[in-house]
């Protein structure tokens, strides 16, 4: 008999709101869902406690993101909803009302970059990193790890992220050379002064089950074992799903569960996933179950068939291959950090941004500041084909002196009507403000 | 004007009234007899009848304990489950009361088979049961609401091999397997006990020359034709509480958000209404530990009441939740509220010299005078039973739910009345009403209230729709409906489809064309998209005629 925890539920399925009247962001997403995980029962269980989610604050929002022109314009109801869901998930974990949690919410958000001009890959805003922070402005500084198993890239946390030393992100998805939004590959390792604290793991198409465990038991675990996170945060999208129709991965409900019940997240949290009838209602049952270390071993798909969706033995050895390449570079990660800085004070990097949901271009160029302190004073300069260009400087979570002094220093001396908008975000004190320019 | 019996035969006591002319004529109480339930209800009967002309009498409303004591005291037959359970949770994980048999079969969410049944393992499996004499059987399939063929083709196999089998699906059209089997469960364990009190009760009133319509009382407050109540006897359990809520809304005048409470003795029971109506538990009700799908009015029932026993430890005051007898003041052994409401003078029953004694023992324990300890007890009652109302307000307020409608526009219930009911009512009700905040209505002949509500209440009926146009099917869950529809069907036209059928099940169970307050309590359309393409409308709606009184007895109007 496996040991049984307390599991929190926010499931907030928001059926009266898609992101277009055809779009697979829908109504329906997960309704089927709900049938499944109702029929099944799991409500019932003194274990697993549904909770109502809360609603997300502006300030909540502009603690990670800077949007463009502000909040209210790039969200509506429901992402706060969402993003409220995911912190209601964390508060129960927090004060010990629950052992662990699972935010059942959409929209999702995992593609939201740090700068919002508009809505990409179905996310405006990212409700893991808004929970992250109201984590660490409520309960004080945390490391904090987010394994990211969505199909695709968390290119978004990654990008929130990039400079966080605090921050470990680990994502696993299918190769970018095959899927949106084609980024992921093993050399991102995150900013100067944050080298190693990103972590990509891409998988080639038609990976199943085994392909997936085995980077969890050879790359994901031991990185976390050597990280030593306060809290584990899952992206649990469900798109790696065999019967997915926008991916081309063969991931089972029993995989997720067993992932799901390996790394033992503290908290987990929806992202993508679209193969709503057939995987989704199965999937999140799983998860459930597993989180609450209950049985699942009797969950599958009614079409499960497992000739069917298991790896060629010729993916299985590029897994490994690939899987201890990764692990080295996180081995490496000082000496790695050390060639990239060489003697430079700042380092620079030159970003195109494609919002896909939205049609929007924009280019960026982010400094950092190299330190050895803390993750660095950021100042990006962004400028969106709407015709919107912006700066925000930013002083990271747990900022040392200088940097602090420096971006103050900076903020006080630009000249403002150079662009729409200026913006400076202090984490630490949880001071935003943002100035009309020109 | 038509003469109306209602009875509540209760786990202690058997109350009675005769309505007239929109008054209670005659009213009874007397000890239930817990051997021959029966005896008790033609006891009180016969009492209310003497001298009556009896052709004047219209409607006969019963609630009995029958199948609630048949559950709690394990009086059940021995009973069979056949579960077709397909791929999901694991049968380690369902309470299947030692009794079941997992088959091969299964249904998927939107009610499309994906595993056949096996014909020969169903002949087989009744082999089984005939050589253990089983004889009540229940069938039970995940997702048998969305299809109940696997369910129904069971059923053709065993029928001639059994007395009696129960159907999953007919038991409720909310979806959760295991309180499914739960549910179907204890219907077919209760059946023949049901059915033979039934009998009896017609015989009785056969024998009276009745022939009125009867009906029995269910857990949702609504009631049902008699004769029709023997398909689903478990609808019938914990009417106690709900003949309690209903004889409250027939005697007082709530058009509000208000608390109803009825202190008893061992127990204080608690329900909500919102704007008057009473709230329906979400998925089903509770009985003696087993979760199920039976339609059920919301109460929570606390261990504390007149004759609780009152401790004093550890600095504290604390009431129940047991009761090991009656009050002190009535020659029981402990003190109990009852006797700290005697010593305070707040009432004027039993033995004010025992009350006294006993709150005595708390005084000196407590080291202030008598009265002081019985101020304690009463306002430490009091503070615990606001407490236990107003975190259940809360947890209804903060119930999920599905839509960003109802996050940012659901409705706060905010209650504006307090009605109380029970033996220590007045006593307790100036403290309760000032710690809820809310003015105290305290009915009249409120000692008869559950027979008062059982008299009063009009016949209640759910049914669960759904229309899938690109299946083309509609279902009604609980009913076994299984139509085909052109793909151009709307909302508009379920709306239509689901009320005309409810309309007639009404009717079927006994309902009054005046009476048929009908509802829709849920109400969702989906347009069901593949491959970026719109290829139907899931539609669903839930309907009810929702609990309330009969045509002319208007809330609190009359009586
Ligand atoms: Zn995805
Ligand atoms: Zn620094």
């Amino acid at each position: 008999m496996k040991k049984t925890r307390k599991t929190g539920l926010v499931f907030f399925p928001a059926f009266d709101w898609a992101i277009s009247s055809t779009h697979p962001e829908r109504e329906e997403r997960l309704l089927y869902t709900q049938d499944q995980v109702f029929e099944e029962g799991l409500l019932d269980f003194d274990n697993i406690i549904e909770y109502k989610p809360g609603i997300a604050t502006i300030e909540d929002i502009n603690r990670v993101h800077i949007c463009i022109p502000d909040v209210t314009s790039v969200v509506t109801e429901s992402h706060l909803i969402s993003a409220g869901g995911a912190i209601t998930a964390a508060e129960k974990v927090m004060r010990k009302e629950v052992d662990n949690a699972f935010a059942l919410v959409r929209p999702p958000g995992h593609h939201a970059m740090l700068v919002v001009h508009g809505a990409r890959g179905f996310c405006n805003v990212n409700i893991e990193s808004i929970m992250i922070e109201y984590i660490r402005k409520h309960y004080g500084p945390k490391r904090i790890a987010v394994v990211d198993t969505d199909c695709h890239h968390g290119d978004g946390t990654q990008d929130i992220y990039w400079n966080d030393p605090n921050t470990l992100c680990i994502s696993m998805h299918q190769d970018g050379r095959t899927l949106y939004p084609g980024s992921g590959f093993h050399e991102e390792l995150g900013g100067p002064n944050a080298v190693g604290t990103t972590v990509n793991i891409p998988l080639p198409p038609r990976s199943s089950d085994e392909g997936f465990l085995y980077v969890l038991d050879n790359v994901i675990l031991p990185i976390l074992e050597e990280f030593k996170p306060d809290l584990v945060i899952n992206s649990a999208g469900q798109d790696n799903h065999y019967t997915d129709p926008i991916t081309n991965m063969r991931f089972t409900a029993q995989g997720y569960a067993r992932l799901n019940e390996k790394l033992s997240p503290d908290i987990a949290v929806l992202e993508g996933g679209y193969s709503i009838e057939n995987a989704l209602p199965y999937v999140n049952v799983g998860i459930i179950l597993a989180m609450a270390g209950l049985d699942y071993s009797h969950v599958r798909e009614p079409d499960y068939n497992e000739a069917a969706v298991r790896q060629s033995a010729e993916i299985s050895r590029y897994i490994e291959k690939e899987a201890a390449k990764i692990y080295d570079l996180w081995k490496n990660r000082e000496s790695i950090r050390r060639n990239l800085i060489g003697n430079s004070r700042y380092v620079k990097r030159k970003k195109h941004i494609y919002y896909d949901t939205d049609g929007i271009r924009e280019q960026q160029e982010e400094t950092v500041r190299v330190c050895n302190d803390c993750g660095g004073l950021v100042v990006i300069d962004s400028f969106a084909d709407t015709g919107n260009r912006i700066l925000a400087i930013i002083i990271p979570g747990q900022s040392c002196p200088a940097c602090r002094k420096e971006g103050e220093l900076f903020y006080a001396s630009i000249h403002k009507n150079q662009y729409s908008y200026v913006y400076f975000q202090d984490r630490d004190s949880d001071v935003f403000l943002a100035d009309k320019g020109s | 004007m038509m003469m109306i019996l209602g009875i509540d035969v209760g786990g202690t006591h058997t109350d009675a009234v005769l309505i007239e002319n929109l008054e209670i004529k005659k009213k009874t109480k007397a000890i239930t007899n817990e051997k021959n339930l029966i005896d008790s209800l033609l006891n009180v009967m016969t009492e209310l009848l003497r001298g009556e002309n009896i052709a004047k009498l219209k409607r006969v409303v019963l609630s009995t304990t029958i199948s609630t004591n048949a559950i709690v005291q394990d009086k059940t037959e021995r009973v069979s489950l056949i579960l077709v359970s397909g791929p999901g949770i694991s049968p380690s994980l369902i309470d299947t009361h030692g009794m079941a048999h997992f088959v091969s079969g299964c249904i998927n969410h939107r009610g499309i088979e994906v595993a056949k049944i096996d014909p020969i393992e169903i002949e087989w499996l009744g082999e089984e049961l005939k050589r253990d004499s089983i004889q009540d059987a229940g069938v039970v399939g995940k997702f048998s609401t969305r299809n109940p063929n696997h369910e129904l083709k069971i059923r053709d196999i065993l029928g001639s091999r059994l007395r009696h089998i129960s159907l999953g699906h007919r038991m409720s059209g909310h979806l959760n397997f295991p309180r499914r089997i739960s549910t179907t469960f204890l219907n077919a364990a209760i059946w023949k006990l049901y059915n033979d009190f039934v009998t009896q009760v017609l015989d009785s009133l056969r024998h009276w020359g009745l022939s009125v319509p009867t009906y029995i009382l269910k857990a949702d407050g609504g009631t049902i034709d008699i004769s029709h109540s023997v398909e689903i006897p478990v609808q019938t359990i914990l009417s106690g509480p709900a003949a309690s809520i209903m004889g409250i809304l027939s005697l007082c005048e709530a058009k509000e958000d208000a608390i109803a409470l009825d202190i008893g003795g061992t127990t204080t029971d608690i329900a909500i209404l919102a704007d008057g109506i009473p709230l329906l538990e979400a998925f089903g009700v509770t009985i003696n530990g087993h979760k199920t799908l039976i339609r059920g009015l919301q109460t929570k029932s606390i261990g504390i009441g007149g004759d609780s026993r009152v401790t004093f430890a550890d600095n504290r005051i604390t009431i129940g939740p047991e009761r090991e007898g009656p009050a002190a003041a009535f020659g029981g052994p402990f003190p109990t509220p009852t006797d700290a409401l005697i010593v305070s003078g707040m009432t004027a029953i039993g033995d004010r010299e025992k009350a006294a004694l006993a709150i005595t023992e708390i005084a000196r324990k407590m080291d202030v005078p008598v009265t002081k300890a019985a101020e304690a007890i009463i306002d430490c009652t009091c503070r615990e039973i606001s407490s236990h109302v107003i975190r259940m307000i809360d947890e209804i307020n903060n119930k999920p739910v599905y839509t960003i409608h109802e996050m940012l526009e659901g409705k706060k219930l905010c209650p504006r009345s307090l009605y109380i009911v029970g033996g220590p009512a007045r006593a307790f009700s100036s403290k309760l009403g000032s710690m809820l905040g809310c003015p105290v209505s305290i009915p009249e002949h409120a000692e008869v209230a559950n027979a008062i509500g059982a008299a009063l209440a009009r016949t209640t009926a759910e049914i669960t729709l759904l229309a899938d146009t690109e299946r083309r099917t509609l279902s009604i869950g609980e009913e076994g409906i299984q139509i085909k529809i052109p793909p151009g069907f709307s909302r508009r036209d379920a709306t239509l489809v689901g009320t005309k059928k409810l309309r007639e099940l009404a009717i079927q169970k006994g309902a009054r064309e005046e009476d048929l307050e009908i509802e829709i309590i849920e109400d969702q359309e989906f347009n069901m998209i593949r491959e970026f393409h719109t290829t139907g409308k899931n539609i669903r709606l839930k309907l009810q005629v929702k609990p309330g009184l009969i045509a002319g007895y208007t809330t609190g109007k009359v009586l």
